[in-house]
């Protein structure tokens, strides 16, 4: 079981967090404009790589702020943490 | 003395006090430190078992956990299967027997405790041997937290097993110093009896510490039996020291026959000796150190054989002073001996062929084929492995971070090496932690070590029997052999870890200790490829098996999952409620009287509703309080209809959709104040509805200045409901109009009774007059046993959450998660009144844009009216139609739909259901069919709205 470090509390138990999928997918401006695939996209469409990915995690049983991360699908190793409101990390 | 075995004095037993036990219904006697095995051994007892599938006697085969073969079950001082007799520490009145592969659970509840504990450290310490020690002394002495953890009952690891010496004095000397100096540093936990089963992500160390199971019957009551340690460590150093592996030859699993180090075990731990006349079988050097003990304790070792070719001239000379024959050039090809073994087959052994065999008479054949690190916990974190040609071993090969191996576990076998392997370990551990070392760190001297000759890496000797390797036990406890391997490989299997599924190796409570890497070896043979590619099984946890009860620990019975209780459970409890689970809350279901089953108390709860008043505990409603100036905006972006709208005062039923416009909750909003709502949520959707407000908030919206908490167990609610409502709260609240016209349908009021605050809300979920009271749940009793009072005169009846369904259903109000699942819109279930028309968006509104979303054979809910006025369509059924000539349509028979509720109505004087349909709302009027118990039941579909469809009843 892993520690996860919160970006306001530090290091926790895996256990006390939550995934929320990708990050940086915003909800759109006006969805309204969009055809059926592009909102199709928006709603079931995710990226699946082996390796580094952009993901939202929520400290659920913590101070229940959502931050992103980068972590390796692979290894599950959290490389980064980062505010919602940070820009997303330039990762090699 | 207990047992003729038993050698006068030396060892870690106390022989001043004689223990009593049986085994196999024969009583026998021990010593406290002795384990069941060192017992029976000592009794001269070598069979202990019979083995899984071929029935052949099985005995102690080695001298701990790595024992493959001497399971035994235990009876008393309680029932427990598959204990190894190397583990069971001896107890007063201890009763056990041997078992056959397989033992039986107690079938008398446990009553002992288990508990577990966590605990942090700076470094962890796994295995109190040489290294352990070493290291766990030079983190303590740098003031780190330090905890040290050994599975055996007392420290020291190999040190218990010899006679090795220490700054010129016997080693144990060493060891009790240690653990003195230990116990004196406070920051510093040490356990013995505590097994590190599991290494995971981050320093994360599960062990098992055994507390009371070495006192058998005497273990007091209050203390926990097992103990879960959940260590938390920045560096964990694994100690955990190597496992001796044997060489597989023909019937190699006779009692009698075992490990080499595990007869010094016996021998110097606990003053047993494991037969009279020995033969010692090895491929290195460190047999002869168990031929020269027993022979000095009055063993005659009839023959060292060595198979290699150069054998060890220092330790032949050692061996010939003492006048102990050795045979180089030699393997054992077979055994003879029915129970016990009673003669080696000993035959030249060059090239890789064997000659001719002798057969040397012996009742302990000991075997050595070298030695495994047990890198179990390294490889368990993830830790790449190495294979070393040299020692025919795996280990580690590779630096991780915050675990690091020492000593013999990392394949340092001398004694000098071990303690200053784990010095170093410990010393990088505290680095790493930015602790400085301590000024001194000094450890005993240890003599300077012999090279030892190189070892013969040999995994199985030639068979030239007709037995083709059928007995060349492998796992002894799996009856796999060499014959087993050979077939895997005959059949295509490649894999390592496709190999031990397919002969079982591995896969028993040893998990192969002994087994593992003799497979990888003799499969790499078969296949004619190197053991570096065959690789090995991948370890998993736990090390040793753990007992379930263990793991649960305290999290059994009521304490398993939280039970969520309201203010009023007493109340119900005294009533005679039956309750039912909703998530963690114990809901009353219904309040039967005496004589009534449940069907008939719903029947009289939903006519005393529906004609009278009744009242219900709603305590459990999700409640969410929304406050912020920007609270309306967030609102209205997650329900489906306008939240900004609504005045002060007044309430709004709203829908709840995800961005795929699929319904996730329903619910009332209280407008409190411009900027404050009350979100009433459904009981089992109250964490979720929180948790969607606030990722919406933080993550797209975070702009909106907006703030939601969870109030549900701020309030005690009651929902006063039937026609006769409004005269009991009119009368417990006289300075409230409750007159419709005053207090309109929707709305909500603030007063007091006798100085408490109450709200009172006119929200209805069975289409009646109602009043939704709600109160501080410490006055909530109070308040409740006023309304009954109040409605005594009325015949005022508690209902129940099932009572509470029917009514609803009644009415066609849905329950979200019961009558829906996550593919039905609003739309679907005739709530399109409550979707925004005007609103630019909400989450979920350019989901219903898309073109299926206006699909004519989308399910849509409705009611089913079965025709004959009688049967109870089960929820779940199934929904079909017959075609045009009155049958059913050839299979597969398309599926309309399906029941999601279903009940006896009271008002309608018939069962009714509500179903989602495939073009529901177009088949009204029509008939189709519900199969129940292979019978088709001919059911009208119907409006989902059955009772009072022209809400003629909510204001009473």
């Amino acid at each position: 079981m892993q520690l996860i470090a919160c970006p306001w509390c530090g290091p926790r138990e895996e256990v006390e967090f939550s995934y929320g999928g990708q990050a940086h997918v915003p909800y759109p401006d006006a969805p309204g404009e969009l055809s059926d695939e592009e909102w199709a996209h928006y709603v079931f469409f995710r990226d699946n790589p082996k390796g580094r990915f952009a993901e939202r995690w929520n400290h659920s049983a913590g101070c229940r702020r959502w931050f992103n991360a980068i972590r390796d699908t692979a290894t599950y190793r959290f490389e980064r943490v980062y505010r919602l409101d940070d820009a997303r990390p330039v990762t090699s | 003395m207990t047992g003729p075995f038993r050698i006068s004095e030396g060892g870690r037993i106390d022989r001043a006090t004689t223990l009593q036990f049986t085994f196999d219904g024969q009583p026998y006697t021990g010593h406290p430190g002795d384990t069941l095995a060192s017992a029976l051994l000592a009794a001269g007892r070598h069979q202990v078992a019979t083995s899984i599938k071929l029935g052949r006697p099985r005995g102690i085969a080695a001298a701990w956990a790595e024992d493959p073969s001497g399971l035994v079950q235990i009876e008393e001082p309680f029932p427990e299967p598959m204990l190894l007799a190397t583990t069971v520490e001896l107890s007063d009145g201890l009763v056990a027997h041997g078992v056959p592969g397989q033992g039986r659970l107690a079938d008398v509840p446990d009553s002992a405790r288990y508990d577990a504990v966590h605990h942090h450290v700076d470094v962890l310490v796994v295995g109190a041997g040489p290294a352990g020690l070493a290291a766990a002394l030079t983190a303590a002495r740098s003031g780190a937290r330090v905890a040290l953890v050994d599975e055996q009952s007392e420290a020291g690891g190999s040190l218990l097993s010899g006679s090795d010496v220490l700054d010129g004095a016997p080693a144990l000397e060493w060891v009790a110093s240690a653990v003195a100096e230990l116990a004196g540093h406070p920051e510093v936990l040490h356990l013995q009896r505590t097994t590190a089963f599991g290494s995971y992500d981050d320093g994360f160390v599960l062990a098992l510490e055994r507390r009371t199971d070495h006192l058998g019957a005497a273990a007091p009551r209050h203390l926990s039996r097992q103990r879960v340690w959940r260590f938390r460590a920045s560096s964990v150093v694994v100690a955990t020291g190597a496992h001796e592996r044997p060489v597989v030859f023909a019937d190699n699993d006779r009692p009698g026959i075992m490990l080499a180090g595990a007869a010094r075990t016996f021998l110097h731990r606990y003053g047993v000796l494991p037969g009279r006349e020995a033969v010692v079988a090895t491929t290195n050097d460190s047999a002869y150190d168990a031929a020269l003990d027993l022979h000095r304790a009055g063993v005659r070792v009839q023959a060292v054989v060595d198979a290699r070719p150069e054998g060890s001239p220092r330790r032949r000379e050692e061996c010939e002073a003492a006048g102990i024959p050795v045979l180089p050039m030699s393997v054992v090809t077979g055994t003879q001996g029915v129970d016990r073994v009673t003669h080696a087959l000993v035959a030249p052994f060059a090239d890789g062929q064997v000659g001719a065999a002798a057969a040397i008479a012996c009742d302990l054949l000991l075997v050595s084929g070298g030695w495994n690190p047990a890198v179990h916990l390294f490889s368990q974190a993830r830790g790449r492995l190495r294979y070393d040609e040299a020692l025919g071993a795996f280990l580690p090969g590779e630096q991780l971070d915050g675990l690091s191996v020492a000593g013999s576990a990392a394949g340092v076998f001398d004694l000098a090496g071990c303690l200053a392997d784990g010095r170093r370990a410990a010393r990088a551990a505290v680095a790493a932690r930015g602790i400085p070392a301590a000024d001194d760190d000094r450890l005993p001297v240890a003599p300077e070590p012999v090279v030892p000759a190189a070892p013969l890496v040999l995994w199985r000797v030639p068979d030239t029997s007709a037995a083709g390797g059928s007995t060349q036990f492998v796992d002894l406890q799996r009856d796999a052999t060499v014959a087993d391997i050979a077939r895997a490989v005959g059949a295509g299997l490649r894999s390592i870890e496709h190999v031990k599924r397919y002969t079982t190796i591995g896969t028993a409570h040893d998990q192969g200790k002994t087994s593992g890497i003799l497979t990888s070896g003799i499969t790499a043979e078969l296949l004619g490829t190197p053991v570096r590619d065959t690789g090995t099984t991948t370890f998993r946890p736990p090390y040793t098996p753990v007992a379930f009860a263990a793991l649960a620990g305290r999290d059994r019975g009521r304490l398993f999952d939280p039970e969520r209780v309201t203010a009023l459970h007493d109340w119900h409890v005294a009533a005679g409620a039956v309750f039912e689970d909703v998530g963690q809350w114990k809901r009353p279901r219904h309040y039967p009287r005496p004589g009534e089953d449940m069907a008939a108390a719903v029947l009289r709860e939903c006519a005393a509703v529906r004609t009278g008043v009744g009242i219900l505990d709603g305590s459990t409603l999700g409640k969410i309080d929304v406050q912020g100036p920007d609270a309306a905006v967030l609102l209205d972006r997650l329900y489906t209809n306008l939240m900004s709208s609504l005045a002060v005062g007044s309430v709004r039923y709203g829908v709840m959709c995800g961005v795929d416009g699929m319904v996730i909750d329903d619910g009332t909003v209280l407008r409190l104040a411009e900027d404050r709502f009350l979100v009433l949520t459904t009981t089992g959707g109250a964490a979720k509805v929180l948790d969607w407000m606030e990722e919406w908030g933080q993550t797209e919206w975070p702009d909106l200045r907006v703030h939601c908490t969870s109030v549900t167990e701020q309030w005690a609610t009651f929902p006063v409901v039937g026609p006769r409502s409004r005269d009991v709260v009119g009368a417990v609240f006289p300075d409230v109009d409750v007159s419709a016209a005053a207090f309109p349908f929707m709305t909500w009021r603030d007063t007091t009774l006798a100085g408490v605050p109450v709200r009172l809300a006119r929200i209805s979920f069975s289409g009646e007059l109602a009043f939704e009271v709600s109160v501080n749940p410490w006055y909530a009793v109070a308040v409740w046993e006023r309304l009954l009072d109040a409605g005594r005169p009325y015949g005022i009846t508690p209902y129940g959450t099932e009572t509470m369904h029917v009514l609803r259903a009644e009415k066609g109000y849905p329950i979200i998660g019961q009558d829906t699942d996550g593919t039905v819109t609003p739309h679907d279930l005739g709530l399109a009144w409550a979707v925004s028309a005007t609103k630019a968006d909400f989450v979920g509104k350019r989901s219903f844009a898309r073109a299926h979303n206006a699909h004519p054979l989308r399910k849509q809910l409705v009611g089913l009216l079965p025709v004959d006025r009688d049967t109870l369509l089960p929820e779940g059924s199934q929904i079909v139609e017959f075609a045009a000539d009155g049958q059913l349509p050839p299979p597969p028979v398309p599926m309309l739909g399906h029941v999601t509720s279903s009940y006896r109505s009271a008002e309608l004087g018939r069962p009714f259901a509500l179903a989602l349909v495939k073009g529901g709302r177009a088949r009204i009027g029509g008939t189709v069919h519900v199969p129940v118990n292979g019978t088709l039941v001919p059911v009208e579909v119907t409006g989902a709205v059955l009772v009072d469809p022209e809400g003629a009843r909510r204001d009473g």
